[in-house]
């Protein structure tokens, strides 16, 4: 057994994967299955989906809430220390008292999942990418792709597009138009700027931004007022988590159609089903867990207030569960 | 090979989905549709489509030319339908306190020097900054969703826009 900073494994097993153990949780991989031990019990999950789980919780710092990889595993942010958990939001689980939960430094539980994605992540599969767009994530070991694993999530300090913050997509810098968005218009507004305003006078394309990125189920930042942040993203196929909110967070649907199954965040019965057409706004109330299906590739606004003082409020009970009673 | 369409909505045409509820109520989830608010909206109306705490979007029916408006803080706007052109004034005097939230109406025309202008069809999204004035205008009704904190001019109707049952 290793232990390299907080990160301990072990030497590759038969099928070339290196087994780890978090605290009381021990994680290992087969050419299918990822298999998940904890002191009072076991669960198994197909590799795929967990790798693409695993990859939002890192590429997200866990997130706001709760990321459940399945209705069993899961993590919740405390921000600065993590909850990992198994059965600790599945009603059955607790009624059997087979859930368990650890929490862990941020840093040290970011360091072991990412040390599982650079391990457990064949050369061949993009956990970000929509199924049509990637290799397998099935087989024994067969390279890396660090490229995939190590993205950090884009978030302008203003807006994308101006001067010294995050760039404008295009053919020449990697990004061209995604095979679903093709029919997406790519032309520039009309910008006409008087000298010295450079800064200031400005605006894009954001349709045609979002037609370009290359990844799915994965919010990044285009425009920030104060708090505000509008995190637009484009979904294809199955969101890989189920969030369970701690906060209010909001949907706007800028094309195509997305399904919400809603469940209650603590038990996962079902509250509600959400559809979303282009131009639909809904609110996800703070105590609830969602999944969401897009059956075609569409582009979503996600809206979040990133308030310093929301932890606070979140620990003391205080943050609103609904946005606005009427 | 499939050949995508990309569906987007205007104030012609719109399909608006729902909250199908199963244990719950279907208010919880704010759920409303940006071109139908729009649809029923003044000219220039600013009706919040979205409120967390002090944030809003906002939907505008951009329809002939607005008022001249200050905004305490960036405001960005994403045209969602038709075309909209921001003109620019950077003020020679301040017409809204810098820590106040939402953008006001400026009476009359502000003295100052133009910065700029900004033609912004469906699917733009323009800065509009703070400490600055803006006038938008549009030839045929168009939509802007506007990120912005709540203001003055903040129109909340959130039981005539919201699906309730």
């Amino acid at each position: 057994m290793t232990n390299t900073s907080t990160v301990v494994s072990e030497a590759p097993n038969e099928h070339g994967y290196r087994p780890f153990t978090l605290g009381g949780f021990r994680f290992e991989r087969d050419e299918h299955f990822v298999h998940v031990q904890w002191p009072t019990g076991r669960h198994v999950a197909a590799a795929e989906p967990f790798l693409k789980a695993l990859m939002r919780d890192v590429a997200w710092n866990f997130f706001y809430g709760t990321v459940n990889f399945d209705s069993v595993i899961g993590t919740l942010n405390h921000y600065g220390n993590v909850d990992l958990f198994a059965g600790r939001f599945n009603e059955e689980y607790r009624k059997a008292e087979l859930d368990h939960s650890e929490n862990f430094p941020h840093d040290d539980i970011k360091a072991t999942f990412q040390a599982m994605l650079d391990d457990w992540v064949n050369e061949d599969f993009d956990p970000f990418a929509a199924p049509m767009e990637t290799g397998s994530a099935y087989g024994e070991k067969s390279g890396s792709n660090a490229p995939a694993v190590t993205r950090t999530r884009i978030a302008a300090k203003r807006m994308v597009g101006l001067p010294n913050d995050e760039p404008l997509r295009s053919d020449e810098s990697g990004y061209p138009v995604n095979r679903a968005f093709a029919d997406v218009d790519q032309t520039e507004p009309k910008v006409e700027v008087n000298a010295g305003y450079e800064n200031e006078v400005s605006a894009f394309n954001f349709f045609a931004y979002l037609s370009r990125s290359d990844v799915t189920w994965n919010p990044s930042v285009v425009s920030v007022c104060r708090d505000s942040l509008l995190c637009p993203t484009t979904e294809e196929f199955i969101l890989p988590i189920i969030h369970g909110n701690d906060r209010v967070e909001w949907f706007v649907q800028l094309s195509d159609e997305i399904i919400w199954e809603v469940e209650d965040r603590e038990t996962g019965k079902p509250r509600a089903k959400v559809v979303m057409k282009a131009g639909d706004c809904a609110a996800m109330p703070a105590d609830i867990r969602h999944q969401g299906y897009s059956p075609k590739r569409s582009m979503l606004l996600v809206w979040e207030n990133n308030s310093a003082e929301l932890p606070g409020q979140i620990a003391r009970g205080e943050a609103p569960t609904v946005p606005v009673t009427f | 090979m499939t050949t995508y369409k990309t569906v987007f909505a205007s104030l012609d045409h719109y399909e608006k989905g729902g909250v199908e509820v199963i244990n719950d109520d279907p208010k919880n989830y704010v759920f409303s549709n940006m071109f139908e608010v729009a649809s029923q909206a003044k000219p220039w109306e600013k009706v919040a489509i979205a409120r967390n705490q002090e944030y809003v979007l906002e939907a505008i029916r951009a329809e002939g030319t607005s008022s001249w408006r200050a905004t305490p803080h960036d405001e960005f706007a994403i045209v969602v339908d038709g075309e909209v052109v921001f003109d620019l004034l950077d003020p020679e005097q301040a017409h809204v306190d810098p820590s106040s939230s939402g953008s006001i109406t400026v009476a009359g025309e502000p003295a100052g020097k133009p910065m700029g202008k900004i033609t912004a069809g469906r699917g733009h999204l323009a800065l509009l900054p703070a400490g600055k004035c803006y006038r938008m205008s549009a030839q045929k009704p168009s939509v802007i969703v506007l990120q912005t904190i709540l203001g003055p001019e903040t129109v909340e109707r959130w039981s005539q826009i919201c699906q309730k049952f």
